[in-house]
């Protein structure tokens, strides 16, 4: 089995729920490095994907060619029927981790309300409806009680709470989380990727969520997108976190190790240039990591 | 009026013109340049904003050589400066950081330059003095609607970019995926804060228009959780300390060495200090209680 044959439109079609998403065939290239080659996948509404990949395996490249602030060489993104060519409001996004300064004077109920409509020109006037749903969308991620609060006071998990808040105010029907997990403690990890699973499925909202571990997303994933070598394998993770589909991916041989409902991929003997391991620490243990 | 009022209110303070041009003229540079100060201080540009008033007084020099009044050569120098920031680059911290630099030195080079030559050919003699420290009570009365104007301008200016360019303050990527044109903001707000640099280098002078930008929002920023309430609390302690700044260096003709009085500026700025230590020991205090 080929990488190739992981991203065939049979397997890259979710398996219920209205479209929202489909990338097709995108291949990005800088300057002469490749950094994406035809991936291909779709993502349906109340579906959660896991992005997963070493660090410059293209996540967050895919991201921004998705959002619309890269582009590809080849391969065509569409969103809700639309062809996405700029980037625009119709996509609830949180990036990377950004550095909020403690002095900074902005409240989380003043970032959730960036997310109505923070890119608009003017200025606009308090309103009951505007604060209304503000309350709503930190109450949807239960961070009601923290909306007076600095958000560069807030902790690592509630911060990334009223992120999410900010992203989802305006009601997306697709969301996508740029490492939302990395500097998050384990208890703190798990709580938002309970709360992502959960608004999911309440809000059919389609979910992408990036990571370069995949176990803490193991309970709420749908399906995987795994990244190497700036190749893709879409599927279930019992299809693609396999021995053969990720050997196929990495171009070299490696092992799938599960153990107590983890999973460890490790590489395996032979010549591995290109591929370089190194020992991960996730917190409740140690796991084997693949890096390009 | 009281005896102490009397003391502290030197007789015809309020009557007099260069003291009435000089207080209208702090309060409306207070207000426009704290209200940037905010942003500045938000987007951690204060060296942009600094370096801007620097290449401002190589503007104000260069206007005394050719008989023009110093706030127009403050405003374009600055606003080319401000130009030259965005061109030379400003995606990244580092290359902001030399490209503001860059034009800081520029701009000091120049205003060496146009200075010597102030005081040699256009028998300008005070003019190191005016342009480096500020003279408020040597503004003309026809100077105000031109402060006025130019202020509101970029008080305008601000307040339609406001939401955008606080979103790109906090990440650009965050901005740039709704839709911001995260450049164009940016640019924007330089232009207009070479405009409240501008005129706070007519009320304090070029080297000391900084403390007007940035201490009284950094005081602000110490109390305050909002940013419109940040803009408002830094606006009062701006023109609290200008206009205290100026009654301050009208009484000071009596004091020692007795008839020559202190430089206005002198007061301003220390009193922004004062404020904003006063602010930091209130909002570390509360914070310890909380």
């Amino acid at each position: 089995m080929t990488a190739g044959r992981a991203t065939t439109a049979g397997e890259g079609v979710p398996p219920g729920g209205e479209e929202v998403l489909r990338v097709d065939g995108v291949s990005v290239t800088i300057d002469t490095r490749e950094i994406l080659r035809g991936v291909t996948f779709s993502l349906a509404a109340g579906e959660l994907v896991g992005l997963i990949g070493a660090n410059g395996a293209g996540k967050t490249t895919l991201l921004r060619v998705i959002l619309g602030l890269a582009t590809a060489n080849v391969g065509t993104v569409v969103i809700d029927g639309a062809a996405r060519t700029r980037p625009g409001a119709s996509i609830g996004y949180v990036p990377q981790k950004f550095e909020l300064d403690p002095d900074m004077p902005l409240r989380a109920r003043d970032l959730v309300a960036l997310g109505i409509d923070g890119e608009r020109y003017g200025l606009t006037l308090p309103s009951r409806a505007r604060r209304e749903r503000v309350r709503s969308a930190l109450r949807a991620v239960g961070a009601e009680h923290l909306a007076q609060a600095r958000v560069g006071e807030l902790s690592g998990g509630e911060q990334q709470r009223v992120l999410i808040a900010h992203a989802l105010v305006r009601g997306p029907r697709l969301l996508l989380l740029d490492e939302p997990l990395a500097n998050l403690d384990l208890s703190a990890a798990q709580e938002v990727v309970a709360l992502l699973g959960r608004l999911t499925r309440e809000r059919q909202v389609a979910v992408l969520i990036s990571a370069h571990d995949i176990n803490p997303l193991l309970p709420v994933m749908d399906r995987v997108l795994y990244l190497a070598n700036g190749r893709a394998a879409v599927g279930t993770t019992d299809e693609v976190v396999r021995a053969d589909s990720l050997s196929a991916l990495y171009g070299h041989h490696v092992d799938v190790l599960r153990l107590h409902g983890r999973v460890l991929v490790v590489a395996g003997p032979g010549d591995a240039s290109g591929v370089d391991i190194t020992l991960g620490d996730h917190g409740d243990g140690e796991a084997l990591e693949l890096h390009e | 009026m009281s005896a102490v009022a009397r003391a502290i209110v030197e007789p015809g303070f309020f009557e007099n013109g260069p003291v009435q041009i000089a207080l209208a003229v702090s309060a409306v540079v207070s207000l426009v340049v704290s209200a940037l100060g905010v942003i500045t201080v938000i987007r951690g540009q204060a060296f942009a904003g600094h370096s801007l008033a620097d290449i401002g007084a190589a503007g104000g020099s260069g206007a005394l050589l050719v008989g023009v009044g110093p706030l127009w050569g403050f405003f374009l120098l600055a606003l080319a400066g401000a130009g030259a920031m965005e061109l030379v680059g400003a995606d990244r911290r580092r290359s902001r950081d030399l490209a503001t630099g860059i034009v800081l030195g520029a701009g000091l080079g120049l205003a060496a330059l146009f200075l010597y030559l102030d005081s040699r050919l256009a028998n300008a003699s005070g003019a190191t003095s005016t342009i480096l420290f500020g003279s408020i009570f040597a503004i003309s009365s026809a100077t105000i609607p031109v402060v006025i104007a130019v202020g509101a301008a970029a008080l305008t200016l601000i307040a339609a970019i406001y939401r955008p360019l606080l979103l790109s303050s906090l990440s650009r990527d965050l901005a740039a995926a709704r839709g911001v044109r995260v450049r164009l903001v940016g640019g924007l707000y330089l232009a207009a804060l070479a405009a409240a640099v501008a005129l706070s280098c007519l009320a304090t002078g070029a080297i000391l228009s900084t403390a007007l930008l940035i201490g009284p929002a950094a005081g602000a920023l110490r109390l305050t959780r909002r940013p419109g309430m940040a803009v408002i609390v830094s606006a009062a302690i701006a023109i609290a300390s200008s206009c205290v700044g100026v009654l301050l260096a009208y009484d000071s003709y009596y004091w020692p060495p007795a008839g020559h009085g202190w430089p206005a500026s002198f007061f301003i700025v220390v009193l922004t200090v004062l404020a904003y230590l006063a602010a930091s020991a209130f909002a570390s205090r509360t914070r310890r209680a909380a």
